[in-house]
This record gives structure tokens, sequence and C-alpha cells, in this order.
């Protein structure tokens, strides 16, 4: 035979316990007053995307070359991407207009996965509000341009691969042009020494006339 | 005109309510037009549709891969089953094999997904009992801690996105293994400490015991899957029935009720968590090395031959199951989706007649649903 | 002034403080009459005062309470530790507007709150504070506490009569069957005391709870047998007259609405909240005085600490344990609720007024409490397991299949 009410009394030690804990126990009480205390955010973290450039300046440094991949494989359909063309009107590998809606982008960083040239990436900024939808979230190129250190800063272990990633590619281009030269010097050289040999034959009947 | 000009007629004896689609108790924009007699309900119509989004035709729209993130979107608190299943309908669908890590991460993630469901059904299911919230503050703190495993992992709290055709989009941290046996470690006592607190509580029995039972056969008939099916007494669990994914490995016990009141309901969905923390330790024990996606299986671009396959999986709140017919182009001819939260609001209305308009609420939430996945 | 006399004048503070005005006024030449009436004009005042800072800080403690017990912090914005929100709630609720339907019936509707907080004020005339604080010496206090206390219920079938809205009506007609059956178990609790003591004063009450078993143990009612008893009936049945959780179904939230509050807005819906306050106040005030000793200190040594101080000590810890309740008990369905009230706690009430009137026809002495205990104790033992036989935790199984 149970005493009733037996139950509700455990249940009262429960709370107490919890109010009693909430003074003492860190574990117990784990709010972080925003906006004093910001949560740490874990590296892996991921809000819209950004474009990466190299060194300093970001129009010659920036990595993507307007494959427009990122803009087909867009899940919502926020990428919007134009070519630049040069002077003569052939296109060249940069974007002129490189627009991300991020009021539409469902941070799903398909882009990012699908990107061959490793040039859009995910920030992990979160405090985005604005009074205007399309002057405030609507970002060009020009806001979307962020620097290779900045990326370093914020996801040291994705740049760290990537910028391997990109030294790799780098260092066999080098090689395959290297080797590409000195396959062509060889060429030059075959060929060089094949009219050596077919000249003294011309030089003879200059010789006897 | 007062309140009380027609008493007698026999318009007086009922009365229609709208419970909804704006209320605290209804798990999302849900509507249900209630014919009450005095306090007991003697029709209800649910009514919903509020959150139609249009996903089976997007997904016409889009490629295969990118259907992934809007699945994250169907069931919001459990995003990666959803995306476990999609992903096992697709590999049905192409006859993709799965890389044997990414297989124990999927269990892995899976279990977790479970775990915090149950924490938040938890909490739910006694807000809406008006235990003002004390029991939703205790779970959700748990349930916090899987989240923050989920963000450290794939770079999101609730929209993963973590599955992938063939395996998993990417790899485990350093570290990501230790916190994440730390919280499963502690998840018992934090059952324990919810058990304390409600399961003896006279009060709670006295409001979930005998209330909406629901028979075996009548559950079968009706469509229901998931938890509610096992509560009426049918050993039914898709992991043990189908055995997908590398489920038969593990040890584990799938428990059913009795009764099939929303008791039951209830105390099975704690029961089941206990089992996933043990499947999760198991998972965690054998996490082998190795690539975590099949490299032959292509992402982008991915054209899977035509034909049609049928891929489902035990969510923690039903059977989710995804139908796909591929037309031998980039992208599906038609994605359709059996909800488990619509199809087991079939008999919503049966288990409540007869019942008083309090336990409306109650049946509500034992029954588990989420309308981003009823309405899609 | 003799220094050894200091204490008694600390103790006494408040009267002291009385008396002088008064002399000082006199001195003035003012009239005797119309020392009278400034007399009670000067009590009167600081009861309400005193009351109405009570509940703006038990509106806020009460939140930064239940956020502990969820662990999270409660407000803690607004002034220090946030216990100036009662200032920004009342100014967000003065400033709201106050909207009326057009089909309602507007005196009834205006008048409601009026109703409401008018007897809840009135009850707290007869509480004895602290020695010779009592405002209004009545012999029949306990009966004129329950009479005027019991228009606070007519005030919530104004409420929900007024506002012409149906969901208000059920809301309200719930809250009155609830209220109206949880006064037969208070009353008779009330009773109990009354009968033991000889007398319906409160200050008699307050005083027969003076002595102190073997020279140090209180004497107060809530240790004996049927006291307990009868203090937990009273508890119970005083969450009920408060609307409180886990007899909130009035207000139940997740349910039909705010019931029988749902056409109230602003100052009025204010004037409500203040209400339950005050009236939860009032009931706690008289819980401590039945049951809790009243003013007496627990321990003989104690009485250095003044008597008022000891009063709303008690008060406090009493309202203490209702937010502890609230924060952890679910909301009962009305059927259970009204079983609840008829068939366990009215019996039990009648039995703890049997087990009193044995206690005391067989001597008060140590046969006495074993054949009260036992008077007490088997009817709750059988009829609470006859209840809670039906729902019960081991009467499930779980079948597993592995």
């Amino acid at each position: 035979m149970n005493i009733p009410g037996s139950g509700i009394f455990k249940g009262l030690v429960v709370t107490a316990r919890n109010f009693v804990g909430s003074y003492f126990e860190k574990d117990r009480l784990t709010t972080e007053q925003y906006p004093e205390e910001r949560p740490t955010l874990p590296e892996n973290a991921r809000s819209f995307p950004f474009l990466v450039y190299d060194g300093t300046d970001p129009e010659t440094g920036m990595r993507c070359v307007s494959c427009k991949i990122c803009e087909k494989e867009c899940p919502p359909q926020c990428i919007f991407i134009v070519q630049d063309r040069d002077a003569a009107g052939k296109a060249i590998k940069r974007p002129k207009v490189f627009n991300i809606d991020i009021a539409v982008c469902m941070s799903c960083q398909i882009c990012v996965e699908v990107c061959p040239f490793e040039s859009i990436r995910m920030d992990n900024a979160y405090e985005l509000s604005a009074y205007d939808r399309f002057s405030s979230l609507l970002l060009d190129k020009s806001k979307l341009l962020k620097s290779n250190t900045y990326y370093r800063s914020i996801h040291p272990t994705e740049a760290a691969e990537t910028d391997g990633r990109i030294e790799a590619d780098r260092l066999k281009k080098e090689a395959a042009a290297a080797a590409k030269a000195a396959a062509a010097q060889k060429a030059a050289a075959e060929k060089a020494a094949k009219a050596v040999e077919a000249a003294p034959e011309l030089q003879k009947p200059e010789a006897s006339a | 005109m007062s309140a009380l000009d027609s008493v007698g007629s026999d318009e007086a004896r009922t009365l229609d309510i709208s419970l909804g689609p704006q209320h605290p108790s209804t798990h999302g924009v849900f509507r249900m037009n209630v014919t009450l007699e005095g306090e007991t309900v003697v029709k209800l119509k649910p009514v919903f549709g509020y959150l139609h989004r249009n996903h089976e035709k997007i997904a016409e729209k889009n490629s295969w891969l990118a259907a992934m993130p809007y699945t994250d979107r169907l069931d919001y608190i459990c995003p990666i089953t959803n995306n476990w299943a999609y992903a096992f309908a697709v590999e049905k669908l192409a006859g993709i094999e799965v890389a044997e890590r990414a297989e124990y991460l999927r269990v892995i993630v899976g279990e977790l997904t479970r775990l915090q469901n149950h924490a938040a059904f938890l909490g739910f299911v006694l807000g809406d009992m008006g235990a003002w919230g004390s029991a939703l503050m205790y779970a959700f703190r748990e349930r916090e801690k899987i989240l923050d495993l989920f963000e450290s992992l794939t770079g999101a709290r609730m929209m993963c996105n973590y599955m992938r055709f063939g395996g998993c989009r990417c790899d485990l941290p350093p570290g990501w293994i230790e916190a994440a046996l730390k919280v499963v470690d502690y998840f018992p006592a934090f059952l324990d400490e919810m058990e304390a607190l409600l399961t003896g509580n006279e009060i709670l029995l006295a409001r979930l015991q005998g209330v909406a039972p629901l028979g075996a056969a009548r559950a079968i008939n009706g469509g229901m899957s998931g938890p509610v099916l096992r509560a009426s007494g049918v050993d039914y669990d898709i992991r043990k029935v189908d055995g997908y994914g590398i489920y038969n490995r593990f040890k584990f016990r799938v428990p059913r009720g009795e009764v099939g009141d929303c008791y039951d309901r209830f105390m099975l969905r704690v029961i089941e968590a206990r089992e996933s923390v043990g499947i999760l330790k198991q998972a965690i024990a054998g996490l082998p090395g190795g690539p975590i996606v099949n490299p032959k299986a292509k992402q982008r671009g991915f054209r899977p031959p035509a034909g049609e396959a049928y891929g489902r999986i035990e969510s923690p709140k039903g059977e989710l199951g995804f139908y796909l017919i591929s037309d031998g182009s980039d992208r599906p001819y038609r994605f359709r989706i059996r909800p488990p939260s619509l199809i087991n609001l079939t008999l919503l209305e049966e288990l409540c007649i007869g019942t008083k308009i309090a336990d409306v609420m109650i049946i509500l939430g034992t029954v588990d649903i989420v309308l981003g996945e009823v309405d899609r | 002034m003799n220094f050894f006399a200091l204490p008694v004048h600390f103790v006494q503070a408040p009267n002291e403080l009385k008396a002088w005005f008064l002399s000082l006024l006199a001195s003035f030449g003012v009239p005797a009459w119309l020392l009278v009436v400034i007399s009670a004009v000067l009590v009167i005042g600081t009861i309400i005062g005193v009351f109405l800072v009570l509940f703006a800080l038990t509106s806020v403690l009460e939140r930064k309470i239940l956020a502990r017990v969820q662990n999270r912090y409660g407000p803690n914005r607004v002034g220090p530790c946030g216990l100036f929100q009662p200032v920004a709630d009342g100014i967000k609720m003065i400033t709201k507007e106050d909207l009326v339907p057009r089909s309602a019936d507007k005196i009834v509707h205006f008048l409601a709150p009026v109703v409401m907080m008018v007897p809840a004020l009135m009850v707290l005339a007869i509480l004895p504070y602290g020695r010779d604080m009592v405002p209004a010496e009545l012999d029949a206090g306990i009966l004129y506490f329950f009479a005027v206390g019991a228009g606070t219920e007519v005030a919530v079938f104004m409420a929900g009569w007024g506002s012409n809205n149906k969901y208000s009506v059920l809301g309200a007609m719930r809250a009155i069957a609830q209220m109206v059956s949880y006064e037969l178990p208070l009353i008779i609790s009330a009773v109990v005391v009354a009968m033991v003591t000889g007398s319906l004063a409160p200050s008699a009450i307050v005083t027969a709870q003076g002595d102190f078993a073997f020279g140090f143990f209180p004497g107060w009612y809530v240790f004996t047998p049927w006291g307990f008893v009868a203090c937990l009936l009273f508890y119970i049945a005083a969450l009920a007259e408060s609307n409180r959780c886990p007899f909130d179904l009035p207000e139940g939230e997740s349910e039909l609405v705010a019931g029988h509050l749902t056409e109230y807005s602003g100052f009025k819906y204010a004037t409500f909240f203040m209400a339950e306050y005050v009236g939860m106040f009032a009931i706690c005030g008289l819980l401590v005085t039945l049951f809790l000793g009243g003013w007496q200190a627990p321990l003989p040594f104690l009485t250095i600490v003044p008597s008022w101080c000891w009063f709303f000590g008690k008060v406090a810890f009493v309202a203490f344990t209702m937010i502890w309740v609230r924060a952890t008990l679910p909301r009962m369905r009305i059927d259970h609720l009204m079983t609840f009230a008829w068939k366990f706690m009215l019996p039990m009430s009648f039995a703890a007024f049997l087990a009193a009137a044995c206690w005391h026809y067989a001597g008060r002495g140590p046969l006495a409490w074993a054949l009260s205990a036992v008077i007490v104790g088997v009817p709750y033992l059988v009829l609470g397991n006859h209840f809670t036989a039906r729902f019960s935790v081991t009467n499930r199984r779980y079948q597993f299949s592995e």
C-alpha cells in the first residue's frame, strides 16, 4: 500500500533540488545573457555565404571565375551571377555581378560543396538584422568579398585544408608547366639541331658559285 | 443578445468552437473544429494546410541534391532522420552502396535525433497539461546539449543537411565523440529525474491513464506507425522489421504497451529513449575508420536510372517514407513523402470523441505531430 | 527612555509609532473623535500599503522563483535584480487600451473587478499581524472572513456574464463550481480550530497556540495529527479558492483562452490580478493564524524578533510553498477536481473534525494523540488508495521484444 500523495511529494523534491541547484551548480543554470554574453560558436557554424579573395585587393585576388555552378545548384536560387566581358566583348573569367539575397538563402551550404575553385565559403556572422530588405539583405559582390585572412580566422581547420588543396594544385600546375616547358625546350633544341644539320647543304651551292 | 438566449433549444446543447490555428498547444498552425456537449467532445474535424509550402512540387523543379535541404524542414524537430529517409530512398532507387563508416555515423546522429525529439516531446506534453514549463525547461536543457553536438558536426543546430547519397557530408571534428559520449552517459540520469518528477505524480496519472485507449487492430487499420502503434500493443519497429542500415548489428529491445492510452504513448517514448541510449553506446564503440561517402556516387549532376523506389525509416514520429520516381533525368519526376504525423492524425476524431475538452490537447500532444510534416 | 524597555519598544514599533503620532496631534488640540478617525485611517492605509507593496514584490518574486526552479534567470533587467519589474508592468497595464465589447453588459462588466477587489481587502481587517495589532477586534472574526470572502465568487461570475462571450461564461461557470466545492473543506478545517480553541476570534486562536510543550516545542496546531491534516486540507482548498495551480483551470491558457477574464484588458485586468494576489495573502494569513501560530515565535528565546516579523515571515513561507507547488504540478481536469473535493477532501475534513473532538475529550494526553492520529490516518490511507488505485504506475506493464 503506497502513501497517496507520495508521487506529488517526489516531484516537489525534484523541483526544490533544481531551485537550490540553480544557485550553486554551474551546469544547472545554463542561460547566457545575450547581448552581454555572446555564445561561442563551434568552428563549423555556418550562416551565409561569402566570396574569398587572396592577397589584399579584392578585385584582382578573388578566386571566383564565374563558372555559375553555384547559381545552378542553389536550391532556393538566391545567387545571381553575370559574367564579365573584356573591351572586345569576349567573356573573361570573373563575375561582373555576383548577388546573393540572404533573405532567401537557406544556409544549406550546397554552393560551397559544388564550387570547384574554393571561392565561396560560409560565414558565421548572425547579427544581420536590418530595417530594409533590399538595400541591406541583398549582398552584392563588394559586400560578399572577404579576404582569406578573415576566412582563416573564422574557420581555421577548413581554411588550412583549402589552402593546402590550392597549394597542391598550384604545385601540380607548376610541375606540369615546367614539364611542358622542358618538353618544348627539348623539341626546340631538336628542331634547331635538325636545322643545323640541314644548313651545310644549303651553304654548299653558295661556296661552289 | 446574451450568450444564453438560446437556452432550452437544441442549439444550446452543443457548442462549436475552433481550437487554433493560433493556440499555445497545437504544436504549430493546426486547427480543430470541435463540437462540445457540455464538456464532452461529440465531433472533431481537423483543419490543416496552414503550413503548406509546396515541398513536393519544388523538389520536381530542383535537382536531386537540392531536395536534401528541403527535407530538413519537413519534421523540423528531427531534421537528420528526414535527410536519412530521403538519402535511403535515393540509394534504393539507384542501387548505391553506403560507406561503412557513414552507416555508423548515420546511426549515431539518428539516435541522437531520437533522443532530443523524445526529450522535447516530454517537455511539450507537460506544458500542455499546465505544468508551467518546469519539465519543458529541463527537457530543453538536455536537448540543447544534443543540438550543440549537431552544430559542431554539421554547422547548424537544426537544419543540418547532413546526409548525402552513399554516405554523409562531413566527418567528425576532433573531440566530438568524447563530447557525444558525455551527453549519452548523462541522459539516463535526466530520464530518471523526469520520471521522479512525473511518473508517480497522481495528477499526471489521472490525466493520462485511461484517456483515449486505442486497440491494436484499430491502430493497424488506421495506418498508425511509430510509438503510437507500439503503445497499442503491436510489435512493429521498422528498424527490426526492415533492418535498414546496420541496425541488425545492434542489440536493442522494442517496447510495446497494452492499453494504448495516452499514458502508454507517453511512457513508451521514455522507454524508447533508454533503448536509444544503448544503441548509441554500441555504435560509438564500434565506429570504424574509412571514407564517409561512397566515392562512386555522384552528388552534383546525379542522374539515377529510370525507375521508382519507396524507402522508409523509423523516424521518431513513425514511419517516414519517400516514394521517388525517376525518369532518368537530373531531377525527380515524382517526389512523394509519406508523413507519419499526417497519417497518425487519421484517428484523431475517433480518439477524441467522448473525452473532455481538456483531454483533446493531451491526446494531440501524445500523438506527437509536427505541422511541417503534416502540411509539407 | 528606559534602556531595558528598548526591546519592547522595537518589538511593538508599529503600535508605538501610532501612539506617538496620535499624542503629537492631541498636543496640537485635535478633538478626540477626530483622533479616532485618524487612527483608523492610519491603520487602513498602512495595511493596504503593505499589502500592495507585497503584491508588487510577489509578482516579480514569483516569476524569479519559477525561473530558478526552471534553471533560468527571471526578470533581471529593470532595477536591481529586476525588482522594479512591477513598476514596468504597472505602467504597461495602465497605458493599455481599455476594451469593452459592444454587446457587453456595461455596468456588470465594470463592477466585476471592483467587487473582486473590495472583499479581498476587507478580509484583511481581522487578521492579527502581531501582539495587540489587530485592526478590527471582532469576536466572530473567522465568520466575518468567510462571509466577506465569498464576495469574490460573485465577482468571478459577474466577469464571465458581463462579457457576453460564450467562452467567458463557460470559464466562469467552471470557476464558480470549483470555488464553491472547495469552500466546504476550507470552512470545516477552520471550524475544527475554532472548536478546539473555543472561540471564533483570531487573536484568541493565536494566543491559544502560545504555550511550548516540553519547554521548547511550539504548541501550534499544525503539530497535532488533526491539525496537520486540517492544515493540509485548508492549504489545498486555499489553492483552489485563489485559482492557483494545480487548480488554475478557469485561467487555463492552453485550453479555452483566458476563461472569465478573456474580455478584460489594461487596468481592469491588473485589478483582477491584484485582487487574486491580495486574496492569496489573506488566505495565507488566515492559514498562519489558524494553524501556524500566527505571530508566535517558534522557540521561547526568539521572542526578541518582533511578532509582526514572525507573522509576515510565515506568510511569506506559505506563499513560497504555493509558488513551489505551481512550478511543479500539472493542472487538474474539472471532473478530477470535483471528485477530489467532494469525495476525498470533505470526508477527510470530517475525519479531522472527529479527531480533534476525540483529542480534546481524551484529555489531550498521549492517548489522545494516538487516537486522533488513527482517526485521521485510516481514512486518508483508505480513501487515498481507493482513488489512486485506478491510476497507478504499477498496474502497467510493458513488454519487450528483442
